[in-house]
């Protein structure tokens, strides 16, 4: 149950990885679209935190073309559910994500990235 | 009976028999429940700002279920597989993650608004193996530094946890300190052998009062849900805010109706007072 809203604060924390290292890339996905219920306060709350054009790129990458390029200055109700969407309806159940620095690879099975390192990862 | 934490690392010892049987057991939910609300009463969280919250040691959800129902957005992450596969069957609604929290996260400067850990940090007391990074210290520290840097400011985590000693509690607090959280500990019901609980509160930033709040007391111990959402109501009110904190009633009916789609047993019945917004009793 991976979701752009955890993606889009992830980097990777593998030893000494510590710049370019974030957003991790998507590959081989699966996804599910499962509707949750929309809230626009806690959309609203949440933008100051995401990375715009990571959010951006990676929806995009997934199939989901909604979001505009720049972050909108009027929060219109169509374009916070946009970002609903985004945020909290994509599912990615099967795949990975690669850190595009160190190239490590966190594997997702049925919604779980495994974040586990090695121990000559570990910092 | 001696201690699961010594016995074996986290991961093993929740194995999927265990995972289900811990799960399962309503003694079990009834105690996380209760230390699950007092952690998000001693959290002070704004009353009308929705959250964005992690659950360290998430386990199989029995928390999560908790921060859905109050209406909070979570992460959760594991080290044990077996609990985290329970937690999907039960289809929580926060993202969950197998992590090893002693590794440290990778969460951008600010993600949470805070973050809870019921039963979990006494699990990093015991080292593994003898590499360097596995020993206590090392594993606490990158622990704490790295959600202190995951938190936003101002902001709180609060863990309940059961440490074996002063010296453990010692270790932990003077850790979490070097890694810039202020506050300290709690002690709850501190003369009763079957109530007592141990919490860290542990701060991000400026509070409104760097005091650690009083430990609870007395001879009878109190509901922690009727506690938490009473004053939560209570500061509502005096917030004047309009937030709904509650899901919906459309909503849970909606999501009751695709739990029976996919043939879950076991959904209550629809009632009037589902999505009801329960009342505080006195
Ligand atoms: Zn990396």
């Amino acid at each position: 149950m991976v979701r752009l809203i955890t993606h889009n604060l992830l980097a990777c924390h593998v030893k000494n990885c510590n710049a370019n290292n974030f957003p991790l890339e998507f590959q081989n996905v699966q996804l599910e679209i499962r509707e949750a219920e929309f809230n626009p306060e806690f959309v609203k709350g949440f933008l100051p935190k995401i990375e715009w054009k990571a959010l951006v790129d990676t929806a995009r990458q997934l199939g989901d073309t909604s979001l505009p390029n720049e972050q909108p200055e009027m929060l219109d109700d169509d374009f916070l559910k946009n970002l609903h969407h985004v945020l909290l309806e994509i599912h990615v159940e099967e795949g990975s994500m690669v850190c595009p620095n160190c190239k490590h690879e966190y594997p997702i099975s049925s919604g779980i990235p495994n974040m586990l390192l090695a121990e000559h990862e570990i910092a | 009976m001696s201690r699961p934490e010594l016995q074996a690392p986290p991961e093993i010892w929740y194995g999927d028999i265990e995972a289900k049987k811990y799960t399962a057991n309503t003694r079990n939910q009834q105690i996380q429940a209760d230390m699950t609300y007092r952690a998000l009463e001693l959290l002070n969280l704004p009353p009308d700002e929705p959250a964005f919250l992690l659950d360290i040691g998430c386990g199989s959800g029995l928390s999560g279920e908790i921060l859905d129902a109050e209406g909070y957005i979570w992460t959760g992450v594991d080290v044990a597989p077996s609990m985290l596969e329970v937690a999907l069957e039960r289809e929580v609604e926060g993202d969950l993650f197998l992590q090893d929290i002693g590794q440290g996260f990778g969460f951008r400067p600010g993600s949470f608004d805070g973050a809870i850990s019921i039963s979990v940090l006494q699990w990093l007391l015991n080292a593994e193996t003898s590499h360097p990074t596995s020993s206590p210290p090392h594993r606490l520290t990158r622990f704490f530094t790295t959600l202190h840097s995951a938190l936003k400011n101002p902001s709180r985590a609060v863990f309940q946890f059961y440490p074996t000693s002063d010296d453990q509690i010692q270790l932990i607090t003077s850790i979490a300190q070097k890694a810039g959280f202020g506050g300290g500990i709690v002690v709850d019901y501190p003369n009763s052998k079957k109530a007592r609980k141990v919490f860290l509160c542990l701060y991000v930033g400026q509070q409104k009062s760097q005091q650690v709040p009083q430990g609870l007391d007395g001879d009878e111990e109190q509901d922690a849900k009727v506690r938490f959402e009473r004053r939560r109501q209570s500061e509502k009110v005096r917030s004047k805010s309009k937030r709904k904190a509650v899901k919906g009633r459309d909503w849970i009916l909606k999501k009751k109706e695709l739990y029976r789609k996919r043939g879950k047993e076991q959904v209550p019945r629809d009632s009037k007072y589902t999505g009801r917004k329960r009342k505080a009793t006195f």
